[in-house]
């Protein structure tokens, strides 16, 4: 067993579990911070892979903002977390049956997988050697050059997304104090001030 | 010797796993989404094992565009989950029913 054995079953196992704990965890908090494990063992899997770029993506997009996403929202909502969970035991048989109905519908799926004849033969981007060109240059030279519209589509996505969020969580709240800058630079001093000489003993 | 399958076994059980969370977690939609990304997170290592074991570097790509959609849902999802907790004080999805004809 070579090193990069170790490492996949190493990687593969933390990933597992942590997607377990994920699903199991009574506090929320606790699930975003196992699915980070989850993502950057994964990123592990992906570096054994040798795809490097989506490695590193995969840490960025979803360490970085998914999962920092998630957790802003997780404390942001005023929420009895130990109300919603109180019920997890009463679905936990129909979960347990499903998931290993599946489980077994794939593992049959991949026990009588075979690969066609000539598949190799129908390859759309070759991977270059990786001695010669790295991982990220050869990604970079096929999506700007064959995968361009799908690239910007995806970028126009986002756009779509972020357009999205904002208009579906902003509000103007009405019965709050406001600042308006162009009504302080327009108020006058002489209207907005009585000078007042007041006498010694006297008061107003 | 880690082959192919090893890594589609680790995708299976991971995206077994996203649907166990679905339906554990009925009440709570934030560990819905969780799990929704979870099973996302199976299908990219399933696009990245193939490409990295067949020599084709598509899956790879594909895996980007992938990770881009998931974090759009996230964004929109999480979205939709903070209005729904401004207007019915709660995130529970049997409550989500003002809709029903």
């Amino acid at each position: 067993m070579t090193i990069a054995d170790l490492a996949f079953y190493a990687f593969s196992t933390v990933t597992i579990a942590a997607a377990l704990m994920v699903t199991l965890s009574r506090n929320p908090v606790h699930s975003v911070l196992w699915l980070i494990l989850t993502f950057l063992s994964s990123a592990g899997l992906f570096v054994l892979l040798g795809a490097e770029f989506v490695a590193m993506l995969l840490i960025i997009v979803y360490v970085g903002a998914v999962a920092v996403l998630f957790l802003f929202v997780v404390m942001m909502l005023d929420i009895d977390f130990s109300a919603l969970k109180g019920e997890m035991a009463k679905y936990m048989p129909l979960g347990l049956l499903v998931g290993v109905v599946v489980l077994m519908q794939l593992a049959l799926g991949v026990g009588a997988w075979v690969e066609a004849k000539g598949a190799l033969g129908l390859h759309q981007a070759v991977t270059p050697d990786a001695t010669k060109i790295e991982n990220t240059r050869a990604l970079g030279l096929l999506i700007y050059d064959k995968y361009l519209l799908l690239f910007q589509l995806s970028g126009l996505i986002l756009l779509v997304a972020m357009i999205g969020a904002i208009v579906l969580t902003l509000r103007h709240r009405r019965d709050i104090k406001r600042q308006n800058i162009l009504h302080q630079m327009w108020r006058d001093p002489a209207k907005a001030m009585e000078l007042i000489d007041v006498k010694p003993g006297q008061g107003l | 010797m880690v082959g192919l399958e090893h890594y589609l076994i680790v995708a299976a059980a991971l995206f077994v796993i996203g649907i166990f969370g679905i339906f554990l977690n009925r009440k709570n939609v934030i560990v819905i989404l969780m799990s929704i990304e979870l099973m996302l997170l199976a299908v990219n290592i399933n696009f990245v094992a193939f490409s990295s074991m067949s020599g084709d570097l598509v899956g790879q790509v594909f895996t980007m565009f992938v990770l881009t959609v998931a974090a759009a849902e996230a964004a929109i999802g999480l979205a939709i989950l903070v209005v729904f907790f401004r207007t019915r004080g709660t995130i529970e999805v049997e409550d989500a029913n003002v809709m029903k004809g």
